[in-house]
């Protein structure tokens, strides 16, 4: 475990030195969070007998999108993976003595987890001082807030190993675009990043419900706003997890498939 | 104009070198505003309509915009990509030439695959001007082909004044974003639904507005008073494009070379 950490640790703190970079990210996302709220507030101008999810529990549900935005992102990719495995130079990564699954894995996590560090707390902090409408709320209760960081952490654990699987294809198509295409376009509809899963007709619904996307992002959102109870809650970590152990599983089946077929060539 | 054509004769030579990753592409500009607008219409049909517009209206304003972005991202993309050009001093290649370096750039990239979202977006299109019903005349089908071409303009002067901002940072900026893709999601459906502000910054400053909501009164026959005023609202967005151009001028003579 400890060469892991120690990758962990090292790419958390490469990635904490473009502040810059996420200041722009901050802009941007302030941007689309104003945008899709006063886009809402449109829809939701007109009387509705009893809408999927109120305005309040919405708009806390795109705000937390907005500063998780690299938790819940397929298309948030390393290129140097991808360079990797298409320029040969998979051939170091393979003499390392430790398992390429979780070195990659690691990577991926520090990635993901420096950016959203780095953007999510001015983004919080802004939008709970924001007039009305536009404001964040607090959870309606202490273990509501617990089992969101819960929910939160396996949600982006889960979707990192998602992502690997991008990396796996690329084995085989050699080129990362299409992988990229297909897992970004699904995966973010299903993830409810397009438009919120309780706001999706019902059999569209059933559909996000077998997927393990929703559980990313939708689902601690949600569970943040108190829109999903807490048994409930309780029922999708669990769900979680198992989703967890399938994929990583698979995950790993997969890599080592591939990888028996690798060919470097020299250069 | 004939070098452009060359430009793009060998651009798409060299495109069509990488086919499969070419369809890919193409599909994937099919596949991505096909989700928004699939996420469009989910919200269509649990809503109704969003502030007095029904959902096909708002398909055509749709269909306008990614109409626009799509082309002025096929040819504007050089623009789009010009960091890197600044960022590793092959600019001083296109100044030492004798061509205007308007073209230059403009010919340095050029999307093919931008032609699936263009695609995508020519279907719903028709989709839903088949569906609306309006009273056509010549004067409201040029205001149609007027609106793309407005939009094309001041997604591409958005293209060049990002490109421009690159002289003094060398690199690209993210920000820019907000104004390119930002304004594409926000002209998606038409400006009077958003708060005051928003509407005026982006009819007066970035005329989206006269794309999208003046014009578009005009053809489902909303508007009131003078007919002629909304048709040619468009033209705004025609005239965005000229101070871009002017900026980009000032932006080339400031130009300092990074070496190589």
């Amino acid at each position: 475990m400890k060469p892991y950490s120690s990758v962990l640790k090292l790419r958390l703190l490469n990635g904490m030195q473009y502040r810059s970079a996420a200041l722009a990210g901050v802009a941007t996302q302030f941007f689309w969070g104003f945008m899709y709220i006063m886009i809402f507030e449109a829809f939701y101008d007109q009387v509705l007998h009893n809408p999927p999810i109120s305005l309040k529990e919405l708009i806390v549900y795109l705000w937390l999108q907005q500063s998780f935005l690299a938790f819940i992102m397929l298309w948030f990719r390393d290129n140097e993976l991808f360079d990797l495995i298409t320029t040969g130079n998979i051939a170091y990564e393979l003499c390392r003595p430790c398992g390429i699954y979780g070195y990659w894995y690691a990577k991926l996590l520090a990635q993901r987890l420096s950016s959203a560090l780095l953007r999510c707390f001015p983004i919080l902090i802004v939008a709970f001082f924001l007039p009305q409408p536009y404001r964040m709320t607090l959870p309606p209760s202490f273990t509501t807030f617990l089992l969101f960081l819960v929910t939160l952490m396996f949600g982006l654990f889960l979707l990192v190993a998602i992502s690997m699987f991008i990396y796996i294809s690329v084995f085989i198509t050699l080129s990362p675009v299409g992988s990229l295409l297909v897992f970004g376009v699904i995966g973010e509809f299903f993830a409810g990043l397009v438009i919120p899963i309780p706001l999706m007709p019902s059999w569209l619904q059933e559909i996000a419900y077998m997927l393990p996307l929703r559980l990313t992002a939708d689902f601690p959102f949600r569970v943040y706003s108190g829109h999903i109870p807490q048994d409930e809650a309780l029922m999708g970590i669990l769900l979680q997890l198992v989703w967890l152990a399938i994929l990583v599983l698979l995950g790993r089946i997969a890599l080592n498939k591939a990888l028996q077929k690798v060919v470097v060539q020299g250069g | 104009m004939s070098l452009y054509f060359n430009y793009l004769f060998i651009l798409f030579k060299s495109q069509m070198q990488y086919r499969t990753s070419f369809w890919l592409l193409t599909i994937g500009q099919f596949l991505v505003p096909l989700s928004l607008f699939a996420g469009l219409y989910f919200l269509f049909e649990r809503f109704g309509q969003i502030k007095g517009w029904d959902f096909y209206e708002v398909a055509l304003c749709f269909a306008v915009i990614h109409m626009a972005f799509a082309i002025s991202e096929c040819f504007a993309r050089g623009f789009d990509a010009f960091s890197s050009l600044v960022h590793n001093g092959d600019f001083d290649r296109v100044l030492v030439r004798p061509r205007s370096t308007i073209v230059q750039v403009l010919g340095s990239k050029f999307e093919f695959t931008r032609f699936g979202r263009l695609l995508q977006s020519v279907l719903v299109l028709v989709w839903a001007l088949n569906n609306l019903a309006i009273e056509w005349s010549v004067i409201k089908a040029i205001t149609l082909c007027l609106m793309i071409i407005s939009g094309v303009s001041i997604f591409a002067g958005l293209f060049i004044l990002a490109a421009t901002l690159c002289f003094w940072t060398i690199q690209g900026l993210e920000v820019v974003n907000i104004f390119t893709d930002g304004g594409r999601e926000m002209a998606q459906y038409p400006l009077n639904i958003y708060q005051k502000w928003v509407t005026r910054f982006f009819t007066f400053v970035i005329p989206f507005g006269t794309v999208n909501y003046l014009p578009l009164m005009y053809i489902l026959g909303k508007s009131e008073g003078n007919d002629l005023l909304y048709m040619l609202t468009p033209v705004a967005g025609i005239v965005f494009l000229l101070p871009c151009l002017l900026v980009w001028h000032i932006g080339v003579r400031h130009y300092r070379s990074t070496g190589s």
